[in-house]
């Protein structure tokens, strides 16, 4: 159903072998022709080979950057708003605070919630990751990390373990377990090694696999039980803040944002970076999908979200206003793709009408910034976590 | 040293462009009518944007019973 489909599938006889394979279209000497996946990578680095200068090299990248931007400008007609003009407008928001989760010691820096659509965990400045279940605001498990600033923490698919990680520069698997005898941190496993804090980290569609952002500008796929690489992902000029996976079950790629101003889409498999997108002025602190998994959010510090269409490759949505100044620190949509809500610096949760462009609410209720923010795997409700110390339910 | 490795990375940055110029693209009217179908074919199904009663949103407070 939901297919990512931005490159179409026409099958033939390849202009360059003759077999038989999924053609692409590919451009030689400004020629149109169709080649299969091989021959068109073949293409790509033909004639870097040989002992080209750093001139003719740039002069060959600013001229398909131009190529790139005509054609990105031809596709370009229309925009979202207008398209989504004759949708109904929304009616009035009433969302406040159902739950406030106290209990941290410092800031709240990451949350995620559990797929029983009740648990959370959440990691702090202070060392601490705790699971809570949201519904009764109790406490389940409490684990204190070797280090302090644990910036990234997610539940695993099966509901009976954690990642988490931050300035150790790794990500560790603890397995949760209701043995009040048990030690959580005696069965604690070391997974991801980076040379540089961890920024983000998430469990793939199974517990076996972790994928892995972080300040040393890569992103990683290992493996949980052996804690081997099985994947990096180069080309980020700077820190890599934050990543997303592909929501599809078949879908085999993710997005990630950084300090370079890029959000970058990659193939899982061959760790190549699919396509990339440069249009925002600062930092990328946030990027979630769009649920079809067609397009996905970003929220930077400068001020604004943006919404990428992949088949369209470009941007096609920018939510801001004047009035709001400060950095969005964290994005998701609500299920239907409708709503996004961003949590800012300015310690507010602003909810914006995808289609139309337009700010739908205000949610205020934070005492600091919001550092975090997740809709719950159901869309009943929504989670904040905030320098405050707490975390908010809103539904 | 500077000579060598600018070469090398200027080498990956026109592959990635090369292969960026092969991609096959759909118009913006075309993606943005997908977006806003997608949107309005899960609406029932978005508790956020519908809003749920409180009998079934487990966040909702729900409303006291009184014994007669």
């Amino acid at each position: 159903m939901c297919d990512q489909t931005f490159l179409v599938n026409v099958f033939g006889s390849c202009d360059k072998c003759f077999k038989q394979r999924a053609l692409r279209p590919v451009f030689k000497k400004s020629q149109q022709l169709s080649y299969c996946s091989m021959c068109a990578e073949i293409m790509a680095t033909d004639g870097l080979h040989e002992n080209q200068t750093l001139a003719s090299l740039k002069s060959e990248a600013e001229c398909l950057k131009g190529k790139l931007e005509e054609e990105r400008a031809k596709l370009h007609d229309v925009e979202l708003h207008q398209v989504a003009e004759r949708v109904e407008a929304l009616g009035q928001f009433v969302m406040k605070t159902r739950r406030t989760l106290k209990g941290h010691g410092n800031k709240v820096l990451c949350m995620d919630w559990c797929k029983d659509k009740r648990r959370i965990v959440s990691s702090s400045q202070d060392g601490k990751v705790i699971v809570w279940d949201s519904f009764t605001t109790n406490k389940e498990h409490a684990v204190t990390m070797p280090c302090t600033w644990v910036m990234a923490c997610a539940y695993a698919p099966s509901g009976c373990a954690i990642a988490c990680g931050g300035l150790d520069n790794k990500c560790s698997v603890y397995p949760l377990t209701f043995d009040k005898n048990e030690n959580m941190a005696a069965k604690k496993k070391s997974v991801a090694m980076h040379t540089n804090y961890l920024s983000a980290c998430s469990f793939t569609n199974s517990d076996m696999q972790i994928l892995t952002a972080s300040g040393d500008g890569t992103c990683a796929l290992w493996d949980v039980e052996s804690g081997q690489l099985l994947q990096s992902f180069h080309g980020h000029g700077a820190d890599v803040l934050c990543l997303d996976l592909a929501p599809s079950e078949t879908g085999n790629t993710f997005v990630s944002g950084g300090c370079d101003k890029k959000a970058m889409v990659w193939d899982m498999r061959s760790g190549q970076c699919v396509q990339a997108f440069e249009t925002h002025e600062s930092d990328i602190n946030s990027v979630r999908y769009y649920p079809s998994g067609d397009a996905f959010a970003s929220g930077s510090d400068d001020a604004t979200c943006r919404l990428y269409d992949l088949r369209a490759d470009r941007e096609v949505s920018i939510y801001s206003k004047e009035s709001i100044i400060f950095g969005a620190s964290s994005v998701d949509f609500s299920l239907s793709g409708r709503l996004l809500f961003a949590g800012y610096n300015d310690y507010t949760i602003n909810v914006w009408d995808v289609l139309k462009g337009s700010r739908v609410s205000i949610l205020f209720g934070h005492e600091n910034r919001v550092s975090t923010l997740r809709v719950s795997p159901d869309g009943t409700a929504f989670c904040s976590g905030s320098w405050d110390h707490t975390l908010r339910v809103w539904a | 040293m500077s000579g060598s490795s600018s070469v090398a990375t200027m080498k990956k940055v026109v592959q990635q462009l090369r292969q960026e110029a092969g991609l096959n693209c759909v118009k913006v009217c075309q993606a943005a009518a997908d977006l806003k179908q997608f949107c309005l074919q899960n609406a029932q199904h978005d508790p956020l944007l519908t809003g749920v009663s409180s009998s079934t949103n487990p966040f909702r407070p729900q409303k006291l019973c009184s014994f007669l």
